[in-house]
């Protein structure tokens, strides 16, 4: 049955019927809501998880660390300078092969300090070894739950994954959601059998010293787990599909690639606004198609060359920057489509940096502009602010 | 039996009181017990994959994470039904306790989770080569506190580490030394019976960062004690409920002397004002615990 709920709520009931054995989380805006609402529920007795109080981010993530490598099903959340706190952390926890499932909600990073929405935080965590997903909608996140667990917990994977949310525009904003039944989840989601963990019948010693005569060969297997785990994704959300009858697809999604000659890519809440735009502008009948990218980590290089290999403009939107260079999103897509025969024209774009609202225009600013030009770095919304710094 | 918990053939140094405490540490609590270690020499020398001295399941993750990574354990052993038959343990290091480690530990004495932490103190950074922590004592010469024309070596004092757990309503608080090991153990086996988070500090007496040689390890833990510049005491919901008793007081100089990383302290009218201070700091030590059985025959 459909409710009208925050984002955060939908989350923290998706987590709940995951039935974590651990939740051990740190307050940051805007993740607050997801951590006070599982604390509501373990309070009310709806929730049999023991949840643990750090003193810090850094905390949280080594205590579902301890308690992953003990054999418990975990959860934290966390956004920004929470996520760059525990980022030690994060090698860590993907290294000793822990599935733990994070759910970011994405927000910029200081300086200057800002709490609203932007990809910085899960971009600077990127080559951490979490499987990243992002969500486009409430009902998205709160799916997203069950199926990170799928995966993580799978043995032909074994990974952490990182399921980002946007900040405010999801975590706060209310909208219809279907939270599924118990029996429902139990059949997705079957209890947590931990391949290994930390047992006094079965001693094992565990995160040693790796020197130059493993690492490389941990490191490798490390990153052949993360590229393996692509079809245990799209069969974690083909299987979710079946039993809950939603879903879409677990890589990536298309909008009107069959005719597109310019397609968007991008990836969380800005779709809906993309979606938008997009519908307008085929009234006017211009070709134009969108590329969703759902799983981030691994990189959906195969199902980004197929779903582009006949665009003639490649738009890609992001809400992150590479400092130094530009959009870490735009260039991996630029990189995918260079074995391609006929290469497409690219425009990279950055937009809703620090909660800029992100409207149809911006879009349209983006669609316009690469009718002309073919930018490697422009920010979408700014022109007036640069013009005044003379930064340009 | 010892081979059991905590197996030889690991790379310590000879001499090394660490490897020393950890094995009676170990024949104290094991074996239904589950170590979390800090990254330190403890966890180098007793773990190059693909070997382990560990017959206990032990885990090592970060440097200062090690009180986190223990409070998950323990949550996680409650929720499986495990923890009223197996103990969680943190072990780290002086830098690893005191320094890096700080918040972390104080959120777990905080949480008062049925763990046990053992901070193994050979007062400086050993693993990383002899660098100053807040528990190298005052004069100390390391490599980042070192003995020059215009230093002493360190110029700060140890941090009290107990006092400060205590302060967190820690249900228990000990401190041991390799030199004692039945003390050692006994305290060990104390503390576990005990619920909510525990505390005990273990002088391990260094060679290699201390400058003595390895046959007077024993000898160094025996006089650190004996001239009262770590006392043994263990205290209980934050009072002091033992402290063992010395015969007679001994010089600071009886257990300095026996270390170069002191002997500066010899060749100057500084170092001779800081050897002063040393002795003052044992004499508060033994006023304070209450360390000479004359002195309380006297009362």
């Amino acid at each position: 049955m459909k409710k009208v709920m925050e984002g955060s709520m939908a989350v923290a009931e998706a987590v709940k019927l995951s039935r974590p054995a651990v939740i051990a989380a740190y307050p940051i805006t805007p993740q607050t809501h997801i951590v006070e609402d599982l604390a509501d529920m373990v309070a009310n007795g709806e929730c049999n998880a023991q949840y643990v109080n750090v003193e810090s981010e850094h905390s949280a993530a080594s205590a579902v660390l301890g308690s992953q490598a003990a054999g418990a099903r975990s959860f934290t959340a966390t956004s920004s300078q929470g996520l760059l706190l525990m980022a030690e952390v994060l090698f860590n926890i993907a290294g000793m092969r822990l599935p733990l499932v994070l759910v970011n909600v994405n927000r910029a990073v200081s300086a200057p300090i800002n709490i609203w929405n932007d990809h910085q935080d899960s971009f600077a965590l990127r080559d951490c070894g979490f499987i990243q997903l992002f969500a486009e909608t409430n009902q998205e996140a709160a799916d997203l739950v069950f199926q990170a667990y799928r995966i993580a917990e799978d043995y032909r994977v074994m990974l952490p994954v990182m399921v980002n949310i946007d900040g405010f525009i999801i975590s706060h904003s209310f909208s219809p959601v279907d939270i599924p039944e118990q029996a429902k989840v139990d059949e997705y989601l079957p209890a947590y059998k931990p391949l290994m963990k930390l047992d006094t019948a079965n001693p094992i010693s565990w995160g040693t010293m790796g020197g130059p005569d493993v690492y490389s060969e941990i490191r490798y297997s490390l990153s052949q787990a993360i590229l393996n785990s692509k079809p245990v994704i799209a069969q974690a959300a083909d299987e979710f599909n079946k039993i809950f009858g939603r879903g879409g697809s677990g890589i990536v999604e298309g909008y009107h690639l069959e005719d597109a000659e310019t397609v968007i890519v991008a990836m969380g809440s800005i779709l809906g606004t993309i979606k938008e735009a997009v519908k307008e502008r085929r009234k006017a009948g211009e070709k134009i198609g969108i590329l969703k990218i759902r799983t981030y980590r691994p990189f959906p290089e195969q199902e980004i060359r197929e779903a582009l290999k006949n665009a003639k403009t490649v738009i890609v939107i992001s809400k992150e920057i590479s400092l130094g260079y530009t959009s870490a999103l735009f260039t991996e897509i630029k990189a995918a489509l260079y074995s391609l025969a006929q290469r497409p024209r690219m425009a990279g774009f950055i937009a809703g940096l620090g909660g800029r609202d992100i409207t149809l225009s911006t879009i349209y600013e983006a669609l316009d502009v690469s009718k002309k030009e073919e930018p490697e770095l422009y920010f979408l919304d700014t022109s007036k602010e640069l013009e005044m710094l003379e930064v340009n | 039996m010892s081979n059991q918990f905590f197996a030889p053939g690991h790379t310590a140094c000879s001499g090394c009181a660490q490897s020393l405490a950890a094995r009676l540490v170990l024949e104290a609590a094991g074996p239904e017990i589950i170590v979390a270690n800090a990254t330190g020499c403890l966890e180098v020398f007793t773990t190059r994959a693909p070997q382990s001295s560990w017959g206990v399941p032990w885990i090592h993750s970060l440097f200062e994470n090690v009180s986190a990574v223990a409070s998950g354990i323990e949550a996680a052993l409650r929720a499986d039904g495990r923890s009223e038959k197996v103990k969680v343990l943190a072990f780290g290091g002086d830098g690893g306790t005191a320094d890096i480690g700080m918040g972390s530990l104080s959120g777990l004495m905080e949480r008062g989770q049925d763990v046990l932490y053992v901070c193994y103190d050979n007062e400086a950074y050993m693993n990383t080569g002899i660098q100053r922590s807040g528990l190298t004592p005052p004069g100390g010469n390391t490599t980042t506190s070192p003995a020059g024309k215009k230093s002493i070596g360190k110029l700060e004092g140890k941090k009290d580490m107990p006092a400060i757990m205590a302060a967190h309503k820690a249900s228990y608080v000990a401190t041991a030394n390799a030199s004692y090991p039945q003390d050692l153990k006994r305290k060990i086996k104390k503390a576990l019976s005990l619920p909510g988070a525990k505390y005990i500090q273990i002088l391990v007496p260094c060679p290699l960062g201390w400058r003595y040689e390895g046959k007077d390890t024993i000898l160094a833990g025996k006089l650190a004690v004996e001239t009262g510049l770590f006392p043994l005491f263990e205290m209980e919901n934050g009072v002091v409920t033992k402290v063992m008793k010395l015969k007679e007081k001994k010089s600071v100089d009886d257990y300095l002397k026996l270390q170069r990383r002191f002997a500066h302290l010899y060749k100057s009218e500084a170092g001779k004002e800081e050897l002063a201070k040393i002795q003052t700091i044992a004499d508060q030590n033994i006023e304070k615990f209450g360390l000479l059985e004359k002195e309380e025959a006297k009362a």
